[in-house]
């Protein structure tokens, strides 16, 4: 069982948690994450991990409810328990020494872009952020990604707050700007990602994804989260999360994001009926 | 001398046509009449010959004898002496392959159940726990500790020897509960999860400690284990990643590989969706792809799930298939059908990225190849192609890459397998033994049993040495 030290609600529907994980804690790396389990009957999902304390022995995630685990997680609060948390996994995100660097976090992305931004930042990189929600009432951690880039661009789509429009927008303007960028990173919903790969091909950019493929047990024992990049299949648990975004197949990852959507809603509405019943 | 009884006591199972339908046990055990009546068949040969056939080296005649006597405490001592997980090991064992082949009246045709018989006897003991309760205590710590990386047979079993030897043993898991394939592979009408966590029990009341949620590689890799104040490592994680056909439209949703299928169906209990929250999808149709042990379990948990047509495609023939002749009658019983000589070329979607089809092709069988067994050949303009909803890879599993690629100077096979000393367990790295899948490939529960036997005795042995 793993304990909550604190919780917090960021925007809209987002949420985020401080887990007691020391041993995790003492080795988390930028863009790897962790599989959890609410409790006993849950079903085991991968969450980014969004920051970390080895001294406090803290893992923080967040996450948006989306369907019955996150909304289920979203009601516990500090002090409670979850039954697992698992990690870190997956391969660690490369930090190098690239040169300008455009951080691109769409929605929830926000959370796991900000370590790696700090950690490239700290490398020497230039970091410029680009952050954009749908609206106002779905962006965090403004001043957090302030804190870790040299600029930051704000969007919404529906421009109740920063420019209006989708990420891709700053992100082509700088491509044609003349800046001299050296990588993209991008993070955010799986759509968004490929949109941000399809703005920097033309560029022959670098782009890097943060996949997040329906998991198991997110140690490469299932094959769930298998994708195609350049051709080959690749297990996003134990080969990423991290993938060159000009070679991934999109349509695949999202045919195979989708495959539960009937499940998801049917558990969904489960959930609710049996919330009904309690309250 | 009474003559010769070659009539084994047949064990009772559930129907095929209802237990098709459900999760509970097959094969329901023996009654202690039963049990006593196949136990006075044997003849207590002095040879002990079916000893000889069990890896772990079980005092079989002995355990029989006292089932006779009516001496269960004792028959379950001279079975936990050798073995600590009886109650899978009567379940899962291909006891027609060992102990009950080298029996002596095996040569007439009718070995003594031995299976049947152990089962009966952790059953028993199962409802009169007093035995393992009286072990506690016994035991006193002799100053080394030893980690252990997996909870499944071979890992157990290492654990539950260096316990009674007096080491202070920590296995860590890296799912959220014990067993390994015991729990997440083999399904609950072959192995109720219950007897697994009995005999895990077991084995933590010998003062083994389980690390749950623990990958190692990750939370901790080989070499901090070893910094950390362990002695030695003995590396059980299973082969645990899965193996596909490499065939075009391979991704596409609907398809399976085992290790998914099964883990969604045991480990997370899709059967139960949505009183448990992981979903399976298994449609009208069902295709899987292999013919061994894992191939029977898939093919039955999809009857189970709802599946209305389950297929075995197998491009050998039925003397080649790899799995027990028990599962496969079972299987068959249930209703499983073997396309046999057929292979696929490659699946085909609905234009919406799931699978519809699947193009096979027809095979013969020709010279024998390296395996000794004969080659199948595809037979020329026999493709056909055959609608299906779900399909299932179950070909084996290849190492899993997270323990070699963070293990410092652990040396691997051409097959990525840890290069490991079979009679030890010993690798080439200092304080760091191997055993199961992992050192062998995928192989039974028996023999990941016997290497994490074998590696405990080298393990003490060296520790005792080391000193």
């Amino acid at each position: 069982m793993f304990r909550i030290i604190s919780g917090q609600t960021l925007a809209t529907k987002i949420h985020l948690f401080k887990i007691e994980a020391p041993a995790i804690a003492r080795k988390a790396l930028a863009g790897q994450f962790v599989v959890i389990r609410v409790d006993e009957r849950g079903e085991r999902i991968p969450l980014t991990i969004a920051d970390w304390d080895g001294k406090e022995g803290s893992v923080t995630v967040v996450f948006m409810e989306v369907g019955a685990t996150t909304f289920r997680l979203a009601l516990l609060k500090a002090g409670d328990f979850i039954a697992d948390f698992v990690g870190p996994l997956g391969i660690p995100s490369h930090i190098g020494k690239f040169g300008t660097v455009v951080c691109v976090a769409g929605g929830v992305g926000a959370a796991p872009i900000a370590p790696i931004a700090r950690a490239l930042k700290d490398k020497g990189n230039k970091i410029i952020s680009i952050l954009g929600a749908r609206n106002k009432d779905l962006l965090f951690w403004e001043d957090k990604l302030r804190g870790v880039s040299h600029r930051l661009i704000v969007t919404t789509d529906d421009g109740t707050y920063g420019c209006k429009g989708v990420v891709t927008g700053p992100l082509k303007e700088l491509l044609e700007s003349g800046e001299k960028v050296d990588r993209v990173i991008a993070i955010g919903p799986s759509i968004m990602m490929k949109f941000c790969a399809q703005t920097t091909q033309p560029f022959g950019v670098k782009t890097i994804v943060s996949l997040n493929p329906i998991m198991v047990d997110g140690t490469g024992m299932c094959g769930c989260c298998r994708i195609s990049v350049g051709g080959v299949t690749k297990f996003a648990c134990v080969d990423g999360p991290d993938f060159d975004g000009h070679q991934v197949d999109w349509d695949l990852l999202f045919a195979r994001q989708r495959i539960y959507l009937d499940e998801e809603k049917r558990s969904f509405e489960q959930w609710q009926a049996q919330m009904g019943k309690r309250s | 001398m009474a003559k010769l009884n070659l009539n084994r006591e047949p064990m009772t199972k559930q129907d095929p046509k209802t237990r098709g339908k459900n999760f509970n046990e097959v094969a329901l055990g023996y009654s202690a009449e039963q049990a006593k009546a196949e136990a006075s068949r044997c003849i207590q040969c002095p040879k002990h010959s079916c000893t000889d056939g069990c890896p772990v080296e079980i005092d079989i005649p002995g355990f029989i004898k006292a089932v006779l006597d009516d001496n269960m405490p004792e028959a379950v001592r001279i079975l936990k002496d050798k073995n600590s997980l009886p109650g899978i090991c009567g379940r899962v064992c291909p006891q027609e392959t060992q102990c009950e082949m080298t029996c002596n009246l095996a040569k007439k045709g009718g070995p003594i159940a031995i299976g049947r018989l152990e089962r009966y006897v952790a059953d028993w003991e199962r409802v009169h726990p007093r035995i393992t309760e009286q072990r506690k205590g016994q035991i006193s710590f002799n100053g080394k500790r030893v980690a252990v990386v997996g909870s499944g047979p071979a890992g157990l079993t290492c654990a539950a020897d260096l316990a009674k030897l007096g080491y202070r043993v920590t296995i860590f898991e890296a799912l959220h509960v014990a067993g390994g394939v015991l729990m997440y592979g083999i399904p609950e009408f072959r192995l109720p999860k219950i007897i697994v966590q009995v005999e895990v029990g077991y084995v933590k009341s010998l003062g083994v400690e389980i690390k749950l949620d623990h990958v190692i590689g990750k939370i901790a890799t080989v070499d901090e284990l070893l910094e950390d104040g362990f002695d030695a490592v003995f590396l059980a994680p299973g082969a645990g990643a899965p193996m596909f056909l490499d065939i075009p439209g391979e991704n596409l949703s609907g398809i399976y590989s085992a290790n998914e299928f099964l883990t969604r169906t045991n480990l997370m209990k899709a059967y139960r969706f949505p009183e448990y929250d992981t979903p399976i999808q298994v449609g009208r149709r069902v295709a899987v792809f292999g013919a061994g042990n894992v191939a029977m379990d898939a093919s039955r948990c999809a009857l189970r799930l709802g599946a209305e047509e389950v297929y075995i495609i197998y491009r050998r023939s039925k003397a080649e298939m790899p799995a027990r002749l028990e599962e496969r009658e079972n299987a068959e019983e249930e209703g499983v059908i073997f396309k046999l000589l057929t292979n696929p070329n490659k699946f085909l979607g609905d234009g919406r990225g799931r699978v519809k089809a699947v193009e096979l092709h027809e095979m013969e069988l020709g010279e024998p190849d390296a395996s000794g067994r004969p080659r199948p050949i595809q037979k020329p303009g026999s493709e056909f192609i055959m609608e299906i909803d779900t399909a299932i890879p179950a070909l084996g599993t290849r190492p899993n890459p997270i323990i070699p690629s963070t293990t410092k100077g652990l040396e691997l096979t051409k097959w990525g397998t840890v290069l490991t000393d079979e009679a030890t367990g010993r690798t080439s790295k200092d304080r760091v033994w191997c055993g199961g899948d992992m050192a062998t490939g995928a192989a039974t529960v028996i023999s990941a049993m016997g290497a994490g036997r074998r590696a405990a005795t080298d393990i003490d042995t060296w520790l005792r040495n080391s000193n």
